[in-house]
């Protein structure tokens, strides 16, 4: 049973804790994938997948586990939600500026639907918002990221893809 | 078949194409000669498995018989596996491979979009989820295929040679059977004759911009839908489920 002191927006708090495990400056609220929270008889955490395939999705479950469990909460569930599908635009404005100071670009926003068509814009280096970049590879450590290349201060950086 | 168990029938099948495709990708993986391509090659195939369970995982529920996604990628003997014949093909060379995906994926792509609009609701959403990871693969293969074809004489040769072996494999994707008469009539599913047309349609366009020629209409091969597959489908299975057939429940 969950204590009466904790409600919803207590485990949300906690929840704003919880890194996410590939890129740990960013925590799975700013990566928009905690949907809701409902406490009733246990606490039943609703998660959006990113990808379908993407590694960290059991591990971010059992570190919403692990992290609910610390403080006591011993009877959590987590769901999967796929609806409204995750896409980079849930990533929240704080997540995006957590994301620049780290050296990663953030993602454009409306990425759902222009970023799947063929043209590719400018991404601004992370470190010296020059615009004048090149792509080196789209594909980069994680599934989620592109490396590219600032021209002008040289500095290699990943970018944080639009799906 | 009752239509629910229809819907059963179709989702294990979207399963089974996104599960052996995902293998014979996964064949591949640390033996690209090019990083980036062992990247993009190893994550699309991550994106396939992924599908793979989502679909096997909501098919164990709906049957309600205990099955979840494991039971039905390891303990199911090759004839109950109903994937296409065209994505059980081996990889050959790269050619053969970037063609394999092209001609499945501009397919698999439209029959998500129809999919993310049928009217079981968890089966839609499971189509918006993997639609988006498609269409990002279909973009880095169909710049492939164009690179081959308008690339080299030797590179042109190939790929036309990899288009002419592997287009017998295509009929059976529209070739409508009993259970996509049934998504379509019970569920609002997709419209396999519509889908057609959209494919020659945009595998046309592709073919044409990579110099390449569509080639004659030919004898069309079958049976992946009623579980006849290739000779070489037999050494895919019997790999995959080498490891939880010899340890069972073996977990990590």
């Amino acid at each position: 049973m969950v204590e009466p002191t904790v409600n919803r927006d207590t485990i949300l708090g906690w929840l704003a804790d919880v890194p996410d495990p590939e890129i740990p400056v960013l925590t799975i609220t700013d990566l928009g994938i905690v949907r809701d929270v409902e406490c009733d008889t246990g606490v039943v955490v609703s998660l959006a997948p990113t990808y379908s395939g993407c590694p960290a999705t059991e591990v971010i479950e059992s570190s919403v586990i692990a992290a609910l469990e610390d403080r006591g909460i011993a009877n959590v569930t987590v769901k999967r939600v796929l609806s409204p599908p995750w896409t980079t635009d849930w990533i929240s404005d704080a997540g995006r500026e957590k994301l620049r100071e780290y050296g990663i670009a953030p993602p454009e926003r409306g990425g759902s639907k222009r970023a799947l068509l063929q043209g590719q814009r400018r991404i601004p280096c992370p470190r010296c918002a020059s615009e004048n970049t090149e792509l080196v590879s789209e594909f980069g450590s994680t599934a989620c990221k592109a490396s590219y290349r600032c021209v002008d201060c040289l500095e290699p950086f990943e970018y944080f893809k639009c799906i | 078949m009752t239509p629910e168990q229809s819907l059963v029938a179709y989702i294990l099948r979207l399963g089974d194409n996104a599960l052996v495709l995902g293998q014979r990708m996964l064949e591949l993986v640390a033996a690209y000669p090019e990083l980036e391509e062992e990247l993009a090659n190893a994550n699309f195939a991550l994106d396939y498995i992924g599908q793979a369970r989502m679909f096997y995982s909501y098919a164990g529920e709906l049957e309600g018989a205990g099955r979840g996604e494991d039971d039905f990628a390891f303990f199911r003997p090759e004839h109950e596996f109903r994937n296409l014949l065209l994505v059980e093909q081996p990889n050959g060379h790269f050619g053969d491979t970037i063609v394999r995906q092209v001609l499945f994926d501009v397919y698999y792509l439209a029959l998500l979009e129809a999919l993310t609009r049928c009217s079981d609701q968890r089966l839609a959403e499971i189509a918006a989820r993997a639609e988006k990871e498609v269409r990002y693969h279909l973009r880095h293969c169909g710049q492939w295929l164009v690179r081959l074809g308008d690339g080299t004489e030797e590179s042109h040769s190939k790929a036309q040679q990899s288009l002419d072996e592997l287009w017998r494999y295509t009929g059976e994707m529209f070739a409508a059977d009993a259970l996509d008469h049934a998504l379509l009539t019970s569920f609002d599913g997709p419209d396999l004759g519509a889908i057609a047309v959209e494919w020659q349609k945009d595998i046309g366009a592709m073919v044409e911009e990579a110099t390449l020629t569509i080639p004659q209409e030919t004898h069309m091969a079958s049976g992946g839908k009623q579980g006849m597959h290739t000779e070489q489908f037999g050494y895919l299975v019997a790999e995959m489920q080498s490891l939880p057939r010899t340890y069972p429940g073996a977990a990590w």
